[in-house]
């Protein structure tokens, strides 16, 4: 994958090892602004490690990683647990770590179709109407960079395709990079422009277009999966072993 | 009015429980009540040294509340042992060696009672200043951090993505723990201690929409309790500390008697 001068993010041959077992390794990614990436892989596959590494929040103990300065970044975690004694309101939760207007929180929460949530404690929200407040919430920063893992988790089929149609909306007009983790592959191959296909290692990748055409693709997704996203095919040149090494 | 013995201890009181009630909220939200627990149960060995080397029990409680809760984090990263289980050990054999230090020194006659249960009504006036200048010291930096360990504390993750370094703030947060640990020691003591962080902090809960408010109505709740159990202990000749944390109680069923009537209306 080629390297840009001006990617926000950029990882080289970047590894994470937990007691003597790789959870990825060798990723080399950047991420620019205004384009989507978009990681996708079976569980356990490193995506949100991945993530993680970009974001900074890992240290690794292979490869460099490199951030812009001063990056403004917005992050929806996979998980947000908060305690129940904790008093926060859905409009408090927005303005989390950044100091926000009350009509630019009052915007993101109408983005996301959850104003009317933005009085209520975030204890008492459901999973996919807190999930799309996450998503307002690290809209709301007008963000350079975006990282969203796996966004629509517990969102219904029509908030679903509303927060896809949101995220590249917001690519268009934040011109923001976008790191993008997602299990919905129709969705993904259609809004991105760079997918990484993840299995402890980078396995392929590409325009979708390439990705969806490629053995390594149809390996990790399953035969139906791959031919209803393309029709081309050739021979895989390596295996998966458990510990996450690669068998040429 | 600082001649009076009970002025002083209501003015000691209430400096204790303004203090103690938003660190208290954190105590809770962070569901680090045994965390606390280890801490105050470790000045008792704080005290131990303190007598040993002849320094500021103060000073030395504050220094191996540090140490504990450094000890535990070192701990945490190497062992497979759960956190609770950590606690515990440390908790008790800190206690434990407290005790034995103390019984070492026959030269020194200290009042244990006084170091386990609070001896608030022997508070001087020197007390008094330590306990609201490092109260008045701790509320200060926690105010200046206290969006970034509000952050940290709903979601560390978040906190760190977007550049808030919630390391430092937690750092702050033990240091801060630390201290107020070691100038409330004397108001109810080692073994109550917990109960004066969170108690409050529980009580508040019910009331409040904002972690401000939380903070601020359980400084209220501190306040009271430390009142009705200064009064109560005076009428019914009861010992202070435990008296403190019986009102503190007596106020958390009220609060949820309250809500439950409010639910039911």
């Amino acid at each position: 994958m080629q390297k840009k001068e001006n990617a926000l993010i950029t990882l080289t041959n970047a590894g994470v090892r937990r007691d003597r077992k790789w959870l990825v390794r060798g990723i080399t990614m950047s991420v620019n602004s205004g384009e989507i990436v978009t990681l996708i892989g079976p569980n356990g596959s490193g995506k949100t490690t991945t993530a993680k590494m970009a974001l900074g929040l890992l240290g690794i103990n292979e490869g460099t990683t490199s951030r812009k300065n001063n990056l403004r970044i917005g992050y929806v975690p996979q998980k947000l647990q908060i305690d129940w004694t904790v008093p926060i309101k859905v409009k408090r939760f927005v303005s989390l770590t950044n100091k926000i207007s009350d009509k630019e929180i009052e915007f993101a929460l109408s983005l996301t179709n959850t104003l009317h949530l933005s009085d209520k404690e975030i204890r008492v929200l459901s999973g996919g109407e807190l999930q799309r407040v996450m998503v307002a919430r690290a809209i709301a920063l007008s963000p350079e960079f975006l990282v969203l893992d796996e966004p629509v988790q517990g969102v219904d089929y029509k908030g679903e395709d509303a927060i896809y149609n949101l995220i590249e909306e917001t690519r268009t007009k934040l011109k923001c990079g976008i790191l993008l983790i997602s299990h919905d592959l129709h969705m993904v191959m259609s809004t991105t422009d760079k997918v990484i296909c993840l299995n402890g290692h980078i396995c392929c990748s590409g325009t979708p277009s390439f990705v969806t055409t490629s053995p390594e693709f149809k390996d990790l997704f399953g035969e139906r999966m791959a031919t209803n996203l393309a029709i081309y095919q050739h021979n895989h040149d390596h295996e998966h072993l458990m510990d996450g090494s690669i068998k040429k | 009015m600082l001649e009076d013995f009970f002025m002083r201890s209501i003015i000691g009181g209430v400096g204790v429980a303004t203090v103690v009630g938003p660190l208290g909220c954190f105590v809770v939200w962070r569901r680090l009540a045994y965390f606390g627990d280890t801490l105050s149960h470790s000045a008792l060995l704080g005290v131990a040294i303190a007598l040993l080397l002849q320094i500021n029990i103060t000073l030395s409680v504050f220094i191996t509340s540090i140490f504990v809760a450094f000890a535990l984090l070192f701990l945490q990263k190497g062992q497979k042992l759960s956190s609770d289980t950590l606690l515990g050990l440390l908790a008790h054999s800190t206690i434990a060696l407290g005790l034995i230090a103390l019984s070492f020194m026959t030269w020194v006659r200290v009042d244990l009672m006084g170091f386990l249960f609070g001896d608030i009504l022997s508070i001087t006036k020197q007390d008094i200043f330590i306990i609201w200048a490092g109260g008045l010291l701790i509320l200060f930096c926690l105010i200046l951090i206290w969006k970034k360990l509000f952050a940290a504390t709903v979601s560390p993750e978040i906190a760190e993505a977007e550049g808030l370094n919630p390391h430092r703030s937690n750092f702050f947060f033990m240091i801060m723990l630390a201290l107020v640990i070691a100038i409330s020691m004397k108001i109810v003591g080692v073994m109550l201690l917990t109960a004066l962080l969170i108690i409050p902090a529980a009580s508040a809960r019910h009331f409040s929409t904002s972690p401000e408010q939380m903070a601020i109505i359980s400084i209220l709740f501190g306040i009271s309790s430390v009142l009705f159990g200064l009064f109560g202990s005076l009428e019914f000749d009861i010992p202070a500390g435990p008296s403190i944390i019986v009102a503190s109680l007596i106020l958390f069923l009220f609060t949820i008697s309250k809500n439950l009537i409010f639910k039911n209306a």
